[in-house]
């Protein structure tokens, strides 16, 4: 095999390690991008992923031994600044942009950085990031401030930002992480057109369909080592987590019927203007009902009407039995119902605060005594129940939880609702930022709960997710629901034709 | 048009606010919307205006400074005393003394900030203690009146006397106050430094992995905010004609209160200098028209105090009342 001439490579990664304090992130790893390329970068969380690349845009400094090649030049202690000026550019999950400032200053920022004085020619600014846009085939306005923008606006801008930068190497930090599904072609859309122009993208995602669907070729790295590299032609989703993980994900149906099993919950009629109509269904003990349908259909509103979170127009809910209308969302958690909310990051978790007490915090009242404060050996006794219970990694449970990866901090969220005894768990996009294995454990912790007869509302806009973890599955569109299946009956490509025709 | 006005929405709400209270107060006070008590206003919040800019610019940088009106005292009594050991120098000289003694004290709090990682209002309220601790400690409290000529000197860019002989004029401190303000609008808004200020303060992380270095920007902002509190220092001087060492104690807050009514966010990355100048006019405006019409001045605290309350918490429904989370959503 010839080696390819150096130039055809945006980067090139030759034995790179990094090591923080005792823990090898990555070693020895090879990695290649070829220009105009749409590369994958896959692997579970803390497998050396975002070490890749910090250690390629200067934020880390590799180790001796390495080579890092940058459009054929090898470079050698490498600055931020230094990275940007070669063209490359990082597209941070978290977007690294400025809030309060317009789109077109945000855009031309990078411009600005630098200690020595120069004034700032807004229109000039003004016009060169219409240009960039226009490039992208995007119209927005460019003296709105960032802040007013939705989260699929925000990546454009990002994305403009690096292209501003001539940027011919762009790495792509779970991007799609909170687009909807139609945010998400879009965005894909740009990226192949990027590609097209001569751009290489390295594209990290969770979600594997996509990256099949976008990349080229995929890069799997395993605990800091490189796994292998593979064309997407041919692979499949199955081998793709498999070879992140180093362990068969099953995918199999598990649906069973539950004939027997009291119902837990019931909704009829329920409706809610603007948000859903006429919603009817039933939970029975131990099942795991699907919820899907594209984002905005109305599953979150729905979700929140149950949590008493705001009050349904008309139709009854009934909880076993009884008739239930909660005013509150602490009525809907007293009479027995948990929620893990889709934004785990903002509205589950209270980031700063210790593992023990973020597990603790809806059940406080149980753990006080006689004296009105909380009891210490009570508090440790159920904290440590449900770390060993869900096999949550963790340091300390006085670490914050910050510290934890996605999966981690989803099953804190867990452990959370469940120390409320609930009888009903509606569990709203459950696996957003959380990788393959993680996943694979959650679901496992969900499916144990179902045996045990807790009833489960799985809301999810991954098909393969309702079809693969719950006994039934909704489908719910434009706020009504369409259609009950029953996994067993149906593909998942038949599942995803009806879902987003 | 209203694109053009967009980014200045609590600055136009407080200018018509204003200008209600100025129709108001020419109604109701007869002296009011006259020539020499406006010069006088003007006058009277020179020194304001000047801490004021070199405040917003810290407040951009999500920053806070509570030390800067004790610095200005520190500043006058050490410029004193090196002026008269001098021989007296002159107005260059005290510019000079002031501007390098208010950097000097402002780089500190900008290095225990940044070199200690402590929070910029544990910082400065620790410094505001030590600089007045240390005044009072070495002036022992006594006033200094034998001061150089030049700097007691009544200096007017504006005079004019009515019919009635009374007198309007404008104070060398309002000429060196519409400079500071050209010179922080020139930083903030036209130069690549301030705007690299706006972005630290507005997403610091985000503002440092884009190259900003933050040392340096924790350093010009704390340094400006000194510079202007040595020259604050410095009109104060010429105003009085003494310097006082407790006289400027507790002066802080309400120039903060002026800052914050005019827009500029607590959280850093956001605030205007028109909004500052607004800030400050209403601060000064109500105090005077309330004195015009014999007020008690303790309501003029209870007034300030509500206005903050008020421009603050409308501000926020303004924001969660936009359709925000519809639109992501569609």
């Amino acid at each position: 095999m010839t080696p390819a001439p150096a130039e055809q490579f945006a980067l090139r990664l030759h034995k790179v390690s990094k090591a923080f304090g005792g823990v090898q992130a990555l070693n020895q790893v090879d990695f290649e991008v070829r220009a105009g390329e749409v590369h994958c970068l896959a692997g579970e969380n803390g497998c050396g992923k975002s070490t890749l690349i910090k250690v390629v845009t200067g934020v880390h400094q590799p180790e001796q031994a390495g080579l890092i090649e940058l459009f054929g030049e090898a470079v050698d202690r490498i600055t931020p600044v230094q990275a940007r000026q070669r063209g490359v550019s990082v597209i941070w999950q978290d977007l690294a942009l400025f809030p309060h400032m317009s789109v077109a200053e945000n855009i031309a920022f990078d411009d600005l950085v630098g200690l020595r004085p120069q004034s700032v020619r807004y229109r000039e600014m003004v016009e060169r990031s219409g240009e960039v846009l226009s490039r992208l085939g995007v119209t927005m306005d460019l003296a709105a401030p960032l802040n007013d923008l939705p989260i699929a606006q925000r990546q454009v801008v990002a994305i403009a930002r690096a292209l501003m930068n001539d940027a011919r190497l762009i790495f792509m930090d779970e991007p799609t992480a909170s687009l909807t599904q139609s945010e998400t072609d879009r965005l894909l859309d740009i990226v192949r057109k990027l590609s097209a122009a001569g751009v290489a993208i390295v594209f990290v995602s969770h979600r594997l369909a996509e990256v099949l669907d976008i990349a080229e070729r995929v890069t799997v790295v395993r605990d800091g080592n490189l796994v292998g590299v593979y064309p997407t032609e041919g692979m499949t989703q199955a081998r793709l987590g498999e070879l992140m993980t180093g362990h068969l994900i099953e995918h199999e149906v598990v649906a069973r019927d539950l004939p027997d099993a009291d119902v837990v919950f019931e909704a009829k009629g329920l409706s809610r203007q603007g948000e859903f109509a006429d919603v009817s269904f039933d939970i029975r003990a131990g099942e795991v009902l699907g919820l899907t349908g594209l984002i905005g259909a109305g599953r979150t509103e729905l979700a929140h009407v149950m949590m008493g979170l705001r009050p349904a127009d008309t139709g009854e809910m009934r909880l076993e039995g009884a008739s239930y209308r909660p005013g509150s969302i602490r009525d809907a958690i007293k009479r027995g119902l948990a929620y893990v909310s889709e934004d785990r990051l903002s509205l589950g978790l209270l980031q700063k605060q210790s593992i023990a007490d973020n597990t603790v915090i809806s059940i406080l009242q149980k753990l006080t005594t006689a004296t009105g404060l909380i009891s210490d050996r009570d508090k440790a006794a159920t904290v440590n129940h449900w770390i060993r219970e869900l096999g949550v990694k963790i340091g300390s449970p006085e670490d914050a939880i910050s510290t934890l990866s996605g999966g981690n901090q989803q099953k804190v969220v867990l452990a959370k609702w469940l120390a409320t005894e609930p009888r009903l768990l509606i569990l709203d996009s459950p696996t957003v930022g959380v990788d393959v294995g993680a996943r694979a454990g959650i679901f496992r912790i969900v499916r144990t709960l179902a045996e045990e007869g807790l009833a489960i509302l799985l809301i999810s806009d991954e098909v393969t997710e309702v079809m693969y973890h719950s006994d039934r599955i909704l489908h719910m569109a434009d706020g009504r629901i369409r259609q009950t299946y029953d996994p067993r009956d149906i593909t998942v490509p038949q599942l995803e034709e009806r879902i987003y025709a | 048009m209203r694109d053009l006005l967009r980014p200045y929405k609590i600055e136009l709400r407080l200018a018509v606010v204003l200008a209600l209270i100025c129709i108001a107060l020419a109604v109701a006070a007869p002296q009011f919307a006259t020539l020499p008590n406006l010069t006088s206003l003007l006058n009277n919040s020179a020194v304001n205006l000047i801490w004021a800019v070199g405040l917003l610019v810290v407040l951009i940088a999500g920053g806070i400074d509570i030390s800067f009106a004790v610095a200005s005292s520190v500043v006058q009594y050490i410029a004193a005393k090196l002026l008269i050991s001098v021989g007296g120098g002159n107005w260059l000289l005290g510019f000079l003394f002031c501007g390098s003694l208010g950097i000097l004290l402002g780089l500190l709090n900008a290095w225990l900030i940044h070199g200690f990682r402590i929070i910029s209002i544990v910082v400065t309220i620790a410094t505001f203690n030590a600089f007045f601790g240390l005044l009072m400690f070495f002036s022992g409290g006594r006033n200094i009146y034998d001061l150089p000529d030049w700097w007691t000197a009544r200096i007017f860019i504006f005079e004019y006397e009515n019919a009635q002989g009374i007198w309007s004029e404008l104070t060398l401190s309002v000429a060196v106050m519409i400079g500071c303000v050209i010179a922080t609008w020139a930083l903030i808004q036209r130069s690549n430094i301030g705007r690299q200020l706006y972005a630290f303060g507005d997403n610091p992380e985000g503002a440092r992995r884009a190259g900003v270095n933050i040392a340096v920007m924790q350093g010009v902002a704390f340094g400006w905010m000194g510079l202007m509190a040595g020259i604050a220092g410095l009109c104060q001087v010429n105003i009085v004609k003494e310097v006082v060492p407790n006289a400027l104690y507790g002066r802080e807050l309400e120039v903060l209160a002026a800052v914050v009514l005019g827009g500029a966010r607590l959280g850093g990355g956001k605030g205007t200098i028109l909004g500052c100048i607004l800030g400050v006019m209403f601060v000064a405006i109500t105090q005077n028209g309330l004195n015009l019409l014999g007020v008690s001045p303790f309501a003029f605290q209870m007034i300030i105090g509500a206005a903050i309350l008020i421009a603050i918490s409308t501000s926020n429904i303004d924001l969660s009342l936009r359709p925000r989370r519809k639109e992501a959503r569609s």
